[in-house]
């Protein structure tokens, strides 16, 4: 944690992390347009029923092990803190 | 019945030429007989860096459109025995090789070889359907850097796509002190973000340009590289070989004081 504060990030880890965005969008065939506008929609619907936390807001497409266990599939990850629930009047 | 192996990369001067032409005489040093193909017709390397180059008589485009028998194309090594080299057309462009033509010559040849190792030009048009056309194995290779290790996903991608049986992975050309300083990807990096099986680390070494000057490939000599493309040659046959020290010091004194300090 202090490291990182102290130290600058090594090129190798930025490598890897660019890489890894980089090769999402690759895959998915999704452009940075693309899945901005997915975010938009997916917090417009969830703002109907809570109110959410934007600032810590991560949506993403990475790889995950594939139910069936051969190999990757792309999978939306979304972290979507919530910082009060409405209530629901009617 | 012989195996037939394409070397691909995506991106050029990765080293698939150089990894052709060390695996493929590092299977012949291992008793197997071979022939490696140039695919990349307009490009000529592979003679180059086999020191073959003054032997040329008929190449691919010879065979396929048949202007000479395969035989009377195939260079013979004179070096390692069971090796053998069919040489690129320099004249031609790459259309003048179908896919289909290419796994016709492949089936031809894997009744008189154990490995049938095609080198693939960069890119992943005409040419790099060609290489693949007849293969049932694949080596990727890489180095690591974003654009290469980019590039190898995409092949990754249409190798699957492809239906290729077996695909493996190898790490070009690692510099052992940039990755300890995390300046560099390592392999294992590599291995996370393209998800796919490593079956080679070969360091950056200097020998590989003294070795290809030479025309001389380096595989089974005591140098890092050397060592890094027999021990692939051994994995290819189905060795389980363990995995080199690359932090390792190739100094004489480093190796003196080595036997003393023995890791187990």
């Amino acid at each position: 944690m202090f490291e990182n504060f102290f130290r600058k990030k090594s090129s190798g880890s930025v490598a890897k992390d660019r890489l890894k965005l980089v090769l999402v969008s690759d895959r998915a065939n999704c452009s940075p347009e693309l899945m901005e506008q997915m975010k938009t929609d997916i917090i417009n619907v969830i703002s109907r029923y809570v109110e959410i936390d934007t600032k810590g807001l991560d949506i993403k497409i990475t790889q995950t092990e594939s139910a069936e266990g051969n190999g990757s599939v792309p999978a939306l990850i979304a972290n979507i803190p919530i910082s009060e629930m409405k209530v629901k009047n009617s | 019945m012989g195996e037939v192996i394409v070397v691909t990369s995506g991106k050029g001067g990765v080293g698939k030429t150089t990894t052709t032409a060390n695996i493929g005489t590092g299977l012949a040093k291992l008793g197997k007989s071979v022939v490696l193909i140039d695919t990349d017709i307009g490009l000529r390397n592979l003679d180059v860096v086999m020191g073959l180059e003054n032997r040329i008589v008929y190449n691919l485009v010879d065979v396929i459109e048949g202007n000479c028998r395969i035989n009377q194309a195939l260079i013979k090594d004179k070096r390692t025995p069971n090796l053998y080299l069919l040489p690129s057309a320099q004249t031609k462009d790459k259309n003048a090789v179908s896919p289909e033509q290419m796994k016709k010559l492949a089936e031809q040849l894997k009744d008189d070889f154990d490995y049938i190792i095609m080198d693939c030009p960069a890119g992943i048009e005409q040419g790099f359907k060609n290489a693949i056309a007849g293969a049932t194995r694949a080596l990727i290779v890489t180095t690591p850097e974003m654009s290469a290790v980019r590039d190898a996903d995409r092949i990754i991608g249409l190798l699957e796509a492809a239906e290729m049986p077996q695909t493996d992975l190898i790490v070009n050309r690692i510099r052992p002190d940039m990755v300890k300083k995390e300046e560099m990807l390592s392999s294992e990096d590599v291995v996370e973000v393209l998800h796919i099986n490593l079956i080679g680390v070969v360091p950056d070494d200097e020998n590989i340009v003294i070795s290809t000057n030479k025309g001389e490939p380096l595989v089974g000599s005591n140098t890092m590289s050397g060592r890094a493309f027999m021990n692939i040659s051994r994995r290819i046959i189905g060795e389980d070989v363990p995995w080199l020290d690359l932090f390792e010091k190739n100094g004489f004194f480093s190796k003196f004081f080595s036997k003393f300090k023995k890791k187990d």
